[in-house]
């Protein structure tokens, strides 16, 4: 076996239950035959059309929906995940600093001091001022909510992190911040990541291979440089063109 | 049609304004972009336009006229009226305004059975299932019973531009409204709201990051930085003449295609 590997997902099909728990319901099956691989210090982009199966896979990887078919296999601890939804999945009853401080209380290594001093660096990291270590999240703006969301994953110091959606709230200038900072905690932590995003622009400049999924079916896999330079599947030349 | 006049917001929590003296003019059936770096306020001049701001909590002064009247103080029932009849709101993350417990259809159709309680079902069913298709929503009747977590991120996106549309306001303020969609659909919601405006001579706010969106869609766009708005001229102006220092930061920064400026 390849001991790089993070992350493998093999034969994966999964979907969801319609109607409740008694009436059991009909499945939807929302991804087919999935197989693919992460390995250590890679970023691996995952693409394709809105409602296409990216979340679901996502859900699926981290435990919170079961698969129909095939297995995941994960080489390191539970990854962390940065939502699609920074709204819904930041606690609204506790202010910045107590979000970003709370899972290094869990960890238990750290003293007051170091825990403080790492959720500044952190949140500095992100371009937030300290002035909002207060603020709840309700009371931060889109794209603030979606860097504490970032730095809230990040500061766990994961082997592997799933983020889905991670900048799409964020203007360029701090996006590009943002994106420099996954990709430099990636070389101090050899750290990897399965990056999902519709914008192929951001996963051209901080992915190294890339997924492309139709339909809940990856079409094409590959070296970020060759599926973008040379698309086999007609779909990857679509999505490309549209990109222009 | 829209006037805000020197507008002030400062929350009680914080030490400087989140807008401070904004003045702007929507025209009637015009769209008007607004831009600017995360946190200057965008979003808070348009919830005190759709006069969403939490008043307890903030300090609210200037004027904002929609055809002559006041929203910035008008009472609450009064606004509930105007919500959905003259002005619609597509917030920037769709789950904070969505009812979890309503099903995405009923949600859909909620302004005009609030507004117009004597059309019939048939009918207020009918231009639900219109918006829908207008949105590029993938099957229609299944989606209608589905609950808002049911949706992808971008199919929630959709719905609440559906929900925003379908009683045909006479102003629309869309909030990073396409941030969730791949380029195709995004392309597809733009053409929507390009055929709404020329079609019923709706007004927009549109608010975006994204400035080749807005390029795309806007003849005159506003310039935000710091709560205070740095610059509004023609789109053509703005992108090629930019006076200001940071619009021209921000013109500078519009990526170019692949690249790889991380690297
Ligand atoms: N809890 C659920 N129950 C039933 N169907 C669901 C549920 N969650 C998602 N779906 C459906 O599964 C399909 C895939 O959704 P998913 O969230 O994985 O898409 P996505 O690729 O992440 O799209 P987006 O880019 O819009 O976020 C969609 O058609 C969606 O409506
Ligand atoms: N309820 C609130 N209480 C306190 N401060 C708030 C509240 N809502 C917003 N703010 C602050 O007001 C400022 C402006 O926020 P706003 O949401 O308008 O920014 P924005 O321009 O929309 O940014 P983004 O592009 O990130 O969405 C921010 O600094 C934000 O933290
Ligand atoms: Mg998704
Ligand atoms: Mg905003």
């Amino acid at each position: 076996m390849d001991e790089n590997l993070v992350l493998e997902v093999r034969r994966l099909s999964g979907g969801y239950r319609k109607g409740g728990v008694i009436s059991r319901g009909t499945y939807k099956q929302i991804l087919f035959d999935v197989n693919f691989e992460v390995r250590h210090g890679e970023i691996v982009g995952l693409v394709g059309e809105s409602g296409s199966g990216k979340s679901t896979l996502a859900k699926i990887i981290l435990g919170l929906l079961d698969p129909q078919e095939g297995e995941v296999i994960h080489h390191t601890p539970r990854p962390q995940i940065i939502f699609q939804d920074p709204y819904s999945s930041l606690n609204p009853a506790y202010d910045v600093e107590w979000i970003l401080e709370e899972p290094l209380r869990v960890y238990g290594k750290y003293d007051k001091a170091e825990r403080k001093r790492r959720v500044r660096d952190m949140l500095s990291r992100v371009e937030l001022d300290e002035h909002y270590l207060k603020s709840k999240p309700n009371e931060l703006s889109g794209g603030q909510r979606q860097r504490v969301s970032i730095a809230a994953a990040l500061i766990r110091r994961p082997r592997f992190i799933i983020a889905d959606e991670p900048v799409s709230a964020l203007d360029v200038t701090v996006q590009a911040q943002v994106l420099r900072l996954m990709r430099s905690l990636r070389e101090e932590l050899d750290l990897s990541y399965l990056f999902i995003s519709h914008d192929l622009n951001v996963v051209y400049q901080i992915c190294d291979r890339v997924l492309v999924l139709k339909n809940g079916r990856i079409v094409e896999q590959g070296e970020v440089e060759t599926v973008f330079n040379h698309p086999q599947h007609e779909y990857t030349k679509r999505l490309l063109e549209a990109a222009e | 049609m829209l006037e805000i006049k020197d507008l002030h917001v400062q929350f009680n929590s914080r030490d400087h304004e989140a807008v401070s003296g904004v003045t702007l003019t929507i025209h009637d059936g015009e769209i008007l972009g607004l831009v600017g770096e995360s946190g200057s306020g965008k979003s808070v001049t348009a919830m005190s336009i759709a006069g969403l701001l939490p008043r307890k909590q903030c300090k609210l002064s200037g004027d904002v006229l929609l055809d002559g009247q006041d929203l910035l103080h008008a009472q609450r029932s009064e606004l509930r009226r105007l919500h959905g009849r003259k002005i619609g709101v597509v917030f920037q993350e769709p789950m904070s305004s969505m009812d979890p417990l309503m099903r995405v259809g009923t949600q859909i159709g909620e302004t005009l059975r609030i507004h117009q309680p004597d059309m019939p079902k048939e009918e207020r069913h009918r231009l639900v299932y219109e918006a829908m298709r207008d949105v590029e929503l993938p099957n229609p009747e299944e989606t209608y019973r589905k609950y808002p977590h049911e949706l992808s991120g971008g199919q929630q996106q959709r719905a609440m531009i559906a929900a925003a549309i379908v009683s045909r306001p006479s102003l629309l303020l869309l909030d990073e409204p396409t941030t969730a969609l791949d380029v195709t659909i995004q392309a597809q919601i733009l053409e929507l709201l390009k055929k709404l405006n020329r079609e019923t001579g709706i007004s927009m706010l549109f608010i975006s990051h994204n400035l080749n969106v807005v390029r795309k869609l806007c003849k005159r766009v506003a310039v935000m930085q710091k709560g205070k708005l740095v610059e509004t001229g023609t789109t053509e102006d703005v992108f090629f003449r930019p006076q200001h220092p940071y619009t021209q930061k921000l013109i500078e920064s519009i990526p170019t295609r692949h690249g790889k400026e991380v690297r």
